[in-house]
């Protein structure tokens, strides 16, 4: 069964990077991945306490305003994200569901009072991807370290995984994608 | 993961839960969200969670009432507590009313993944315990309780079919039968085994100190009663409480206790609160309970509601074929509390311990046994250690002639009246027998 996916950015993403972000997502879930412009009025799920943008209204207006019945649709942000629970997130989706966002916000080095780095930032939103779409394909978090599904709090987490989904997640996408759980 | 953990999300934000929910689906926990407390109890009582997650401010109940309840429902339920607006008092609250932790909203995703993988492992440990529990369980046999006579195994066998259920019991039999080993082994060998068994001797107390041994009494209840005091049903909480002597109880104690095993609830002495207690109640009598309901001395609402199962000790005379497994036991426990080598016993006094009436039972021969280890040569008992020619002389009999009448007859008995054998055991021809028989007018089954 063929995973027709498609990434919509919302806000300035350079080219080069996002061209960089479809060819690793077509290659891990051998996908056809469309990139897409989206436009959204962000200031609506602007939290001026928190100074944060609200991932579940986010996911909730992507998903009702792009999602599509065939289609796995990734919301690309550069805000940075939460959950009324949480302090902040790096992304989030419906689980076999059709939607996912993630955001490059918390990824880059200099956040952290590192140099930058462009290669790695590139890496760390790929992982990002990858694992969020992994959710709208029914994939739960793993517990093998270097798969892409595992959990990752910190960033130090996401450069710890690989950008693969490991063999036993692969096999359990490959049995919900044919129906068999 | 082993086992899918199970998690209920309580809150009345629809954000809270959804996001809660998102998390939690990702990591591959079953998950259930409910808007309010009463939604909560409502679905808890029909489904079981390992983690409750709950806010404390909500409209209507809010968290802590809804803890307390989920805690009467399951009082090992995780709950966790989270608020927006943390102040210690609530959080100390929340502890003390069993809340398994406390967390103030919004929380690090690190410290979200870290409550959840603690509560986690207190889930296993608990199901760790059970099983050990379990296990440990049929492991456990009643070391105390010696016997291999028919009569043993069939206490045995009534101790181990009441033992796993919360009936009440009456154990019957004379004194020093073995009554409060019986009652030690259903306690240990019943679910209630890792809580106290607590002995209550009944006949040894009056009644207003039985009454506030039992149901404890508060400061200033009465004369000398300087401190609160919990009593025996309050200390045996969840486990036992074994009433000995319980036919030597008044009617107005008898009162009080029927009322305490209807509702497993009373109220110290001198106090106003009523207090819970979940025991299992165990009664020792050498009395006839039965006989004494129909003089009307004992109440029979009572009689049955305690005598759900009964277990009949039988008395050492009847279960002869025990005595020289007895013997062993006491001698390898005497001797061992005495830190002297082990003695061994002679035929002649295992003869003679054999013959005997024991109308104190077991606990008779106990201390005939531990004496003979006292005044004995430290190597072998022998008769002269046994104080049984002692006893014998302290009966009824007076002359020669009945006493030689008492020693032919028992021989005779131990050896089922064959002549040839009890001749011989008694050291004269069986002529000499059969006139001694004659004689004394003996009869087979005298």
């Amino acid at each position: 069964m063929e995973i027709n996916i498609t990434l919509i950015s919302f806000g300035y993403f350079e080219e080069y990077f996002l061209k960089n972000v479809a060819e690793a997502v077509k290659l891990e879930f051998h996908a056809s991945v469309n990139i897409k412009e989206g436009h959204l009025d962000l200031s609506e799920f602007y939290d001026p306490v928190r100074r944060q943008y609200n991932g579940v209204k986010l996911l909730k207006e992507v998903d009702i305003l792009f999602g599509s019945k065939d289609t796995k649709t990734l919301g690309l942000f550069s805000v940075d994200l939460f959950i009324p629970i949480l302090t902040y997130i790096y992304g989030q989706a419906y689980l076999n569901g059709r939607t996912g966002i993630a955001s490059l916000y918390r990824l880059s080095n200099e956040r952290y009072g590192m140099n930058s780095n462009d290669k790695l930032i590139i890496d760390r939103f790929i992982k990002e991807a990858i694992h969020e779409l992994g959710h709208t394909l029914g994939l739960i978090h793993c517990h093998i370290p270097s798969c892409v599904m595992r959990s990752s709090t910190y960033v130090e987490d996401i450069d710890q995984k690989s950008a693969n989904i490991c063999l036993k997640c692969h096999n359990e996408m490959k049995s919900i994608l044919t129906g068999g759980s | 993961m082993a086992k899918k953990i199970s998690i209920l999300i309580v809150d009345d934000e629809e954000s809270v839960r959804d996001s809660l929910y998102n998390w939690f689906i990702e990591d591959g926990y079953r998950v259930e969200c409910a808007e309010n407390a009463n939604r909560a109890l409502s679905i808890l009582e029909s489904d079981s969670f390992d983690i409750i997650l709950a806010d404390i401010k909500m409209p209507g109940m809010d968290g802590l009432e809804m803890l307390r309840r989920i805690k009467l429902l399951k009082s090992d339920s995780i709950v966790i507590v989270m608020t927006a607006f943390a102040t210690v008092d609530t959080a100390v609250q929340a502890l003390k009313d069993g809340a398994f932790d406390y967390v103030t909203k919004p929380f690090d995703p690190d410290d979200l993944s870290h409550l959840i993988r603690n509560a986690s492992k207190q889930i296993t440990l608990v199901e760790e315990n059970e099983n050990l529990k379990k296990k440990v369980v049929s492991l456990e046999n009643v070391e105390d309780l010696i016997g291999k006579s028919e009569a043993i195994k069939v206490v045995l066998k009534d101790i181990e079919s009441v033992a796993q259920s919360n009936s009440s019991v009456v154990i019957s039999g004379e004194s020093g039968t073995g009554k409060e080993l019986v009652a030690k082994a259903i306690h240990s060998n019943s679910p209630r085994k890792f809580f106290p068994l607590v002995s209550v001797h009944c006949g040894a107390l009056t009644e207003s100190l039985l009454e506030s041994e039992l149901f404890g009494h508060e400061k200033g209840a009465f004369t000398g009663a300087m401190y609160n005091r919990k009593g025996r049903f309050e200390m045996a909480d969840n486990g036992t409480i074994f009433l000995d002597e319980i036919a030597t109880i008044s009617m107005k104690m008898q009162i009080d206790l029927l009322r305490v095993l209807e509702s497993k609830k009373f109220i110290r002495v001198g106090g106003n609160k009523e207090i819970s207690s979940d025991f299992r109640v165990i009664c020792a009598t050498n009395r006839d309970l039965k006989g004494m309901v129909e003089k009307g001395i004992f109440r029979e609402d009572l009689y049955y509601r305690l005598n759900v199962v009964n277990i009949h000790v039988p008395p050492l005379r009847e279960r002869i074929d025990d005595i020289p497994l007895l013997v062993e036991y006491f001698i390898k426990k005497y001797c061992t509390s005495m830190n002297r080598p082990p003695v061994t016993i002679d035929s002649a006094a295992l003869n003679r311990l054999e013959e005997f009436n024991f109308p104190g039972n077991v606990r008779e021969l106990e201390n005939m046994i531990e004496r003979a280890i006292v005044v004995g040569n430290g190597k072998k008992i022998s008769l002269k250690d046994l104080p049984l020619e002692k006893t014998l002389m302290t009966n009824s009999i007076e002359s020669l002639d009945d006493l030689e009448k008492l020693h032919i007859l028992q021989i005779l008995n131990k050896y089922n009246w064959n002549i040839s054998r009890a001749a011989k055991a008694l050291q004269v021809d069986r002529v000499t027998l059969y006139n001694k028989i004659s004689k004394y007018s003996l009869k087979h089954g005298d």
